[in-house]
């Protein structure tokens, strides 16, 4: 074990994975020369060199187009996004190629790519740059949708991202890059996609999470606690395929569900989680389901208009106490 | 036998609609009940098997007796059974003569003519403009039962059923009453309670002596004369006057407002909040005169001056001293005249012109914190008004939730004299005014 960043961790997956398998390539706007906007891909470019480490033009439809068709071939692409912000100029390729191609080729094509970078909202970047946009990819068939919380698990479900023989969207928080955790120093350390982890066991109101909402849904879990209120706190960490089964199992030992995300609620995430719990755990709701979002606005500019824009402690405290009718 | 009307007293079935044997479910029509206005339907109160018909299909039953007896299709009933008064088996006399055998007649055509239901059903078909008799007000009657639907969250609803709970036995703590996992453990934690709500007194079990060791200790004194008074009063009051109730909430700000400005003027004046429910209270009798009212029998008696009788609680029970024509009477004389008149109540030297003869009375319980209540009508007065306590209450206004002076009254009214719609005409005027006490001057 050794203490890193999820920065670090995810450097040394893509590393790692390079090393291990010469398919595997990396390329994205200044991953190569500059080390990535995010230095996620430091030292890569003079370890492996320009043939694996490529930088590409401002052109998001086009490299995503090369990734698609060099996955076509056999190779495994990972293309880093700057943001996902910028993604969305690639959705052609990343839905309308990469997700229907195996389906569309009658299962000739396998499309074995990772798209990655950081989404969601960042410090003071605005509108543009500041969208959590998981639903939006989560909604295809086709595509496998991941987003970690911690270190470990950022480096354990990317490799096994780029192991994967689906694309994947790989959806790494920007305000997260810095925060620390323990690793496995083993080379053959993943984590399987489609399972969720528990982050905290608790039995009285279970709260999904994801992402940036993790660590925020654990520090309120731990002034709940104080507050006589056990929760359990349950990261999905990939959001399709979703671990509903894991959730279940919660719901039906707390019978109190929140879910917490920064995304905007509107034909969100929470809301499909929330669904799914209606379906399968109805019987077991000794409370109706309350979710914590982002506003559902753009996000703004001004510091203090964006704290308010983002869930935090204080909202999922709110919303625990509502659920286990304590206020 | 449940209550399905407010009058009722007593309840003839007019038709089983579940044979004996039958499941029931909570909620279902189980029977065809004629009560002194209509005939009513009586939902199940229990899931179960109706194990036994006690009171059969044209007999009649006192509120709160067993008619029939829900179980669940095991269950030993016998103690039950005992202790049904005079348990006639049930089909044994059909009040009509058809030829059938044991069980109650299956669905039958809707009207079953049953012989003694004079003012049974038809009582709402008829045109009520010109027949006097029974008509205008009585609202629809639920059912004593609490109606309504039942808010349950889904884990209790499935808790409830796996351990036959009967979830109408169940208070609900969670918002709006919502029955939660909590309250079912709560409730499936308490030493073997009866399994339904019991409408009866829980019969004891035959040769199980009571479990009380001994009669209560007491001690006795003489009935005082007014003690004696009043309940030959209040006797006379309940007995033949037909009171029903109206209630109204009354946002009282700027009451209390026009309070405090007044005893700003002058402190020696010192206005009451009851002071000015005196005085709106003769305000709107002056507008509504068929409230100023009294039924003599033979006549209806119209005042002509609103003459307020005020409860005053004494040592040893009540008295209504009258504030005579209020109407015309300033605030601060009422302030003053309600003052000494309740001085000399607590020291018993009124004389008895002073305590009789109001045509309106108001009784006034807000200062023991008590939010509404109903009073008991001083005949030959045609209504009185209870008032409860004034207290800050959540309100909407404007789809806001502010907070506001809120107060509810209850009046008490002798429906011989006053209609529903009369009585809620001056309550609409009271609580106009009393909103708004400018129109005292207007």
């Amino acid at each position: 074990m050794s203490t890193i960043t999820i920065r670090e961790a995810l450097n040394q997956a893509i590393r790692e994975e390079l090393a291990r398998d010469e398919k595997v390539f990396i390329m994205g706007e200044e991953v190569a020369a500059y080390d990535g906007a995010y230095k996620v891909t430091k030292g890569l470019l003079h370890e492996f060199g320009p043939r694996r480490v490529i930088d590409t033009p401002i052109t998001e439809l086009g490299f995503a187009g090369l990734g698609v068709g060099a996955a076509m071939v056999g190779l495994r692409p990972i293309v880093e996004f700057m943001t996902f912000n910028f993604s969305i100029l690639a959705t052609d390729q990343i839905i309308n190629s990469a997700a229907k191609m195996l389906y569309m080729s009658g299962g000739q094509f396998k499309i074995p790519i990772v798209f990655r970078g950081p989404g969601g909202s960042a410090f003071q970047v605005s509108s543009q740059h500041s969208q959590a946009l998981e639903s939006w990819y989560a909604y295809f068939p086709g595509l496998k949708v991941v987003m970690p919380s911690t270190p470990a698990d950022a480096k354990g479900l990317l490799k096994s991202a780029i192991r994967d023989d689906d694309p994947v969207v790989f959806i790494e928080q920007e305000r997260m890059y810095g925060n620390k955790g323990e690793v496995p120093d083993d080379p053959d350390f993943t984590i399987p996609l489609g399972v969720a982890d528990i982050k905290r066991e608790g039995t009285d109101v279970t709260i999904v999470a994801r992402s940036l909402m993790v660590p925020v849904a654990l520090k309120a879990a731990e002034q709940l606690e104080q507050q006589g209120v056990s929760c359990e706190v349950i990261d999905p960490r990939t959001i399709r395929p979703l671990d509903i089964d894991t959730i279940v199992e919660s719901v039906k030992k707390t019978n109190r569900v929140v879910v917490a995300e920064e995304s905007h609620p509107i034909c969100g995430v929470n809301a499909e989680i929330s669904m799914q719990i209606m379906e399968r755990a109805f019987d077991y709701l000794d409370a109706p389901i309350k979710r914590v979002s982002g506003a559902d606005v753009p996000m703004p500019y001004a510091k203090n208009l964006e704290n308010l824009a983002i869930p935090d402690v204080a909202k999922i405290v709110a919303a625990v106490r509502e659920v286990a009718y304590l206020d | 036998m449940p209550k399905l009307s407010p009058t009722m007293e007593e309840g003839q079935i007019a038709r089983w609609l579940k044979k004996e044997g039958d499941k029931v479910a909570m909620g279902e029509p189980l029977a065809e009940i004629d009560t002194d206005k209509a005939t009513m339907e009586m939902q199940a109160l229990a899931n179960g098997v109706l194990r036994k018909i006690i009171i059969g299909e044209g007999q009649s039953a006192p509120l709160g007796e067993p008619i029939a007896i829900i179980g669940e299709a095991e269950e030993d009933i016998s103690s039950l059974l005992s202790q049904a008064p005079a348990a006639a088996p049930a089909p044994a006399q059909q009040p009509q003569d058809q030829k059938q055998p044991e069980p109650p007649p299956a669905p039958a055509p809707a009207e079953q003519p049953a012989p003694p239901r004079a003012q049974a059903a038809a009582a709402g078909s008829t045109s009520n403009a010109t027949n006097g008799r029974q008509t205008a007000a009585a609202p629809a009657a639920a059912g004593s039962a609490p109606s309504g639907r039942m808010i349950v969250s889904p884990l209790a609803a499935r808790m409830a059923a796996e351990s036959g709970l009967d979830l109408r036995s169940v208070q609900g703590s969670g918002p709006g009453g919502r029955i939660i996992k909590k309250d079912i453990e709560a409730a499936l934690s308490q030493p073997k309670a009866a399994p339904a709500p019991q409408r009866y007194p829980r019969p004891v079990e035959p040769g199980q002596p009571v479990p009380v060791a001994a009669p209560s200790a007491y001690r006795d004194e003489p009935a005082t004369q007014i003690r004696q008074t009043i309940a030959k009063r209040l006797v006379t009051s309940l007995g033949p006057v037909p009171h029903f109730f109206l209630t109204t909430e009354i946002e009282m700000d700027r009451a209390a407002e026009m309070r405090r400005g007044i005893n700003a003027l002058d402190p020696d004046l010192k206005i009451s909040i009851n002071d000015i429910i005196i005085k709106v209270t003769a305000a709107a009798l002056m507008q509504h005169p068929e409230v100023n009212a009294s039924f003599q029998e033979k006549f209806v008696r119209y005042y002509e001056r609103a003459d307020i009788g005020v409860a005053v609680a004494i040592e040893d029970g009540l008295i209504t001293p009258v504030v005579r024509a209020a109407d015309q009477k300033s605030l601060s004389q009422i302030a003053a005249e309600v003052r000494e008149l309740a001085e000399r109540a607590r020291s018993k030297r009124l004389k008895p012109e002073e305590y009789t003869g109001a045509t309106f009375s108001i009784s006034n319980l807000g200062m023991f914190g008590i939010d509404e209540f109903t009073a008991v009508i001083n005949p030959p007065e045609g209504a009185i008004l209870a008032v409860g306590a004034m207290s800050p209450k959540p309100v909407v206004r404007d789809n806001e939730i502010v907070v506001r002076q809120i107060m509810r009254v209850t009046m008490s009214c002798d429906h011989r004299v006053i209609d529903g719609a009369t009585g809620a005409k001056f309550l609409q005027t009271f609580k106009k005014i009393l909103e708004n006490p400018l129109y005292l001057v207007v």
